[in-house]
């Protein structure tokens, strides 16, 4: 992944910015001190691009939910703090969020929400405007990379003169959208200060209720504010239909009617439900044009306006200058649409693990074993795809072992019962699943992938890697003694690269009644340092096409012409080749050596 | 608005350097004085998997997303990619891409047929929208030059005449973006591709040779003493041991015929047969995985 460093100053110079880039400039020149976050796709970037900034402090949480509070805590502090995460992390903060909406904030809090419609790299497609409604929290989409900078320096303010969290929420087209922005001065933000204030920090039953009505008072008059706000812009012409947009929808509008008068929010919560009754009576027709869950349109039909909307917009998916221009085809606004069919006959490329991936050897232990796998999120859940397949499940961060548990309790395995979890997931939202384990003295095993990063968003910095996002050493957590300090009796700690000793210590805690941890302790290939040894090669004339190479399912092998009783030999790519040995240990005929040692294998 | 944006695509495998080069294109537009957006997905596709970029340009872009049949040209580093991404391509716009190969290995499971379904090389595949298709060998042009890397480069020469820009931003967007001691090899390249000629089209591959179709699996269950050796090697998970220790067979369909649970049994307890001469004038069962 290439993550641009963002520009120093050069202040009025125009620069290409992501969308996230672009929001974490906004951060920068609205003069926030703390921005903290946890990694995400397609949020991560954001506080990767301004880590070298020696003025603020910016940091990786383990989980989402740890950095909102110490973006509250930073916030009530008195500086501005910005707060990121991709649109799952919310529902691991929310419950702090739903009662800081409450508490309001200190200095300006803003928190960036990377929603993924289409499911690029995510595992659900949760609309965050959900969430702004049911906090009562405003919530602003910025649809460019011009917006995003402008939307989230605007954010601060709304902030503080609301006194309330405010949410920026982007999609993957925003947050992964290069376009040209102008850059800005830094504001400098001093240290307000904490303010001891019980009633409004000390969220006992007694002083949460003065806040309710509190936050109702305050959504209204975000309301009032948002019907008058340069964030509702109004263009184009025309009165036989309009369209009520939000976000990057409003650009595929544009496309594909450039001249369609067209309301725009860029808060699109509170709605300035004023300002649409208005646009719908300019109007014959309303459309809302809104990417995922129909909740303007929704919000717009409990108001008394009449819209239509979803019966011509998919809900499932990300929305695209064709399926915007389907949609209004089939809405009697523009000309049939003709589809264009694709080019027939191409392959199937879907993602794999990387040549030299250490996640691999464990999953082929596990699938010999005929193991039901509790899986987590992050690279290995491509453990699940041919040809590994050993991964049965796959939910949220850290569900792998409480799953295990439940599964374990069941009775119903049929199979050993064993969890699979990243160190970065482990330190996430394992460790309670894991104390779980030991409470319940589950029959299971958890093998904690441990590759000394978070790989799957390009290899972030974690509570275990020693390291921090800024670059500083840090006390790196002790997984072998955590596991340890939660009563588990059976702790082993192999190197995946070694075949025999993976499936032997896999095979071994397995057997173990009772709670057993088996913890993996090669660094990923790719992240922090790109590992590559020597890298290996076939011989040809020995190699019998068993295939047995090809279960690992390593992108550096494939089928080569030459062919053996009738089956594909293979060959490997040396340039992409790490040197890993794994498929020099599976090979029986030791077809596979090393390239170095070629005139030996020659003798 | 956006009547006069054009858009273009740049599309390849993860890792081939996609996203550098369309950052490279959208600097070269911005330098030329264009409103550029340029949009691709991360995450997933970063590991092995299809890559593709949006670039659009023009006095003032809406949508960073190209519409599918409307880009002027679609650059493919990689061939399968090519055709993957040709329904963007505009009727009467352009395919430039490399005669590069990379095949998946998930296409490399059929073990009846033993043929990738990859796709051959079609001067005529796109022809029906009257979309040219033009051949580059950037590899060979970037060897040519001392670094296999700077292939990239040579497709963005060749593309660059659909682009329609002055040369010198070009330049200064290479300059500016290819790692720090590359500059010079990336220009040179660029220039190589903007006169690369039409490449010849690879061969064909080779058709495997008959392959006898699965094999049978005898296993004399008296001489088994339930080692679990031959289920641990097999590589089409064929065997199984049941909980009372019976060797199962479980998959016959997929055995090869490698014979290495065969050549393991310490017990010669199992013998691999090829299949009788009657049964295999059927045609091969394909597409067994996918």
């Amino acid at each position: 992944m290439t993550v641009d460093i963002e520009p120093r100053s050069e202040t009025g110079t125009t620069v290409l910015l992501s969308g996230n880039e672009a929001i974490a400039r906004g951060a920068v020149e609205a003069g926030a001190l703390v921005a903290v976050g946890y990694p995400g796709t397609p949020s991560t970037e954001i506080l990767e691009s301004i880590a070298h900034r020696t003025e603020m402090q910016v940091r990786w949480s383990p989980n989402e939910k740890v950095a909102l509070d110490v973006a509250l805590g930073a916030s009530l502090g008195g500086v501005r703090t910005l707060c990121t995460m991709k649109h799952v992390g919310l529902n691991v903060a929310a419950d702090t969020f739903m009662t800081m909406a409450y508490t309001g904030v200190g200095a300006g809090l803003v928190i960036v929400v990377a929603d993924d419609p289409g499911m690029h790299s995510s595992q659900n497609e949760q609309d965050t405007r959900a969430y702004a409604r049911m906090g009562g929290v405003p919530l602003l989409e910025p649809s460019n990379s011009k917006e995003a900078k402008a939307f989230t320096a605007l954010a601060f303010e709304i902030s503080e003169q609301f006194d309330t969290p405010v949410l920026v929420r982007t999609t993957t087209r925003v947050s992964h959208n290069r376009g040209v922005v102008e850059l800005g001065d830094r504001m400098d933000k001093p240290v307000v200060g904490f303010e001891r204030n019980p009633q409004k920090y000390v969220m006992i039953p007694g002083h949460a209720r003065g806040r309710r009505p509190a936050l109702l008072r305050r959504l209204k008059e975000l309301a009032e504010y948002a019907e008058t706000s340069p964030l509702t812009k109004e263009s184009g012409t025309g009165d036989s239909f309009g369209v009520v947009t939000s976000g990057i929808v409003h650009n595929y509008l544009r496309e594909v009617l450039p001249d369609a008068k067209a309301l725009k929010l860029g808060m699109s919560h509170p709605l300035p439900i004023g300002r649409i009754r208005e646009f719908s009576k300019t109007v014959d027709r309303l459309f809302v044009l809104e990417e995922l869950d129909p909740i303007v349109e929704n919000d717009l039909r409990a108001a008394g306006i009449a819209v239509e909307g979803k019966e011509f917009f998919p809900q499932v998916g990300e929305l695209s200058p064709d399926a915007v221009r389907r949609g209004f085809a089939a809405a009697g606004i523009l000309p049939e649409y003709l589809s264009i069919e694709p080019a027939p006959g191409t392959v199937a490329r879907p993602p794999l693990l990387c040549p030299g991936c250490p996640h691999t050897p464990p999953y082929l232990a596990l699938k010999r074993l005929g193991a039901v796998v509790t899986g987590d999120i992050g690279c290995y859940t491509l453990a699940a795809l041919e040809p590994l397949s050993s991964m049965d499940t796959c939910i949220a961060m850290g569900s792998s072992i409480g799953m295990a548990v439940g599964m374990a309790a069941s009775g119903g395995a049929g199979a050993p019962v064993v969890a699979t979890i990243g160190d970065s997931t482990f330190l996430h939202g394992g460790i309670a699943g894991l104390a779980d384990a030991v409470y319940a003295d589950a029959n299971i095993t958890v093998i904690i992938l441990d590759n000394g990063t978070t790989a799957m968003t390009g290899g972030q910095e974690h509570p275990g890697t020693g390291t921090t996002l800024q670059g500083a050493e840090a006390k790196a957590v002790d997984l072998v003694g955590l596991c340890e300090a939660l009563g588990v009796r059976d702790v082993r700690v192999i190197d995946p690269y070694d075949m025999g000793a993976t499936y032997s210590a896999i095979e071994g805690a397995v057997a173990h009644i009772g709670p057993s941890v088996v913890i993996t302790n090669r660094p990923c290939v790719e992240a922090p340092v790109k590992v590559r040894d020597t890298p290996f090669k076939v011989i040809a004339e020995a190699c019998t096409a068993c295939q047995l190479c090809m279960t690992a399912g390593c992108p550096s092998i494939v089928w080569s012409e030459e062919t053996f009783e009738g089956r594909r030999k293979v060959v490997i790519d040396p340039v992409t080749c790490t040197g890993c040995t794994i498929c020099a240990q599976l090979c029986p005929p030791l077809a596979i050596i090393p390239i170095t040692s070629e005139a030996e294998a020659a003798r | 608005m956006s009547d006069n944006s054009k858009g273009l695509l740049l599309a390849g495998v993860g890792g081939q350097g996609v996203i550098l080069a369309s950052m490279i294109i959208a600097d070269a537009l911005m330098r030329a004085g264009f409103d550029v957006k340029q949009s691709e997905v991360h995450g997933m596709a970063q590991r092995g998997g299809s890559v593709v970029s949006h670039i659009r340009w023009g006095k003032e872009v809406a949508s960073p997303l190209v519409e599918k049949g409307s880009a002027e040209v679609l650059a493919a580093f990689e061939w399968a990619e090519a055709i993957r991404w040709v329904d963007y391509v505009r009727n009467e716009g352009a395919v430039v891409t490399d005669i590069k190969t990379i095949v998946p290995p998930g296409a490399c499971n059929d073990t009846h047929a033993w043929s990738t379904a990859y796709p051959r090389f079609e001067i005529d595949l796109f022809r029906s929208r009257l979309i040219e298709t033009r051949f580059v060998d950037a590899t060979a042009n970037a060897v040519q030059l001392g670094n296999v890397r700077a292939a990239n480069s040579v497709i963005l020469g060749s593309v660059a005449a659909f682009v329609g820009i002055d040369l010198i931003h070009w330049e200064e967007a290479i300059a500016s973006l290819v790692p720090k001691g590359t500059e010079e090899i990336n220009l040179a390249a660029f220039h190589a591709g903007m006169n690369a000629p039409m490449a010849q089209i690879p061969a064909p591959p080779a058709e495997p040779a008959e392959y006898l179709g699965p094999h049978l699996i005898d296993i004399q269950q008296d001489w088994c003493k339930s080692c679990d050796i031959c289920p641990r090697v097999c590589p089409e998970h064929c065997l199984k041991l049941d909980t009372d220790g019976t060797l199962l067979v479980i998959n016959a369909d997929a055995c090869t015929g490698c014979r290495l649970c065969e050549m393991l049994c310490p017990d010669f307890a199992i013998t691999i047969r090829p299949p009788a001469a009657a049964e295999h004038h059927e045609p091969a069962i394909s597409g067994r995985k996918m």
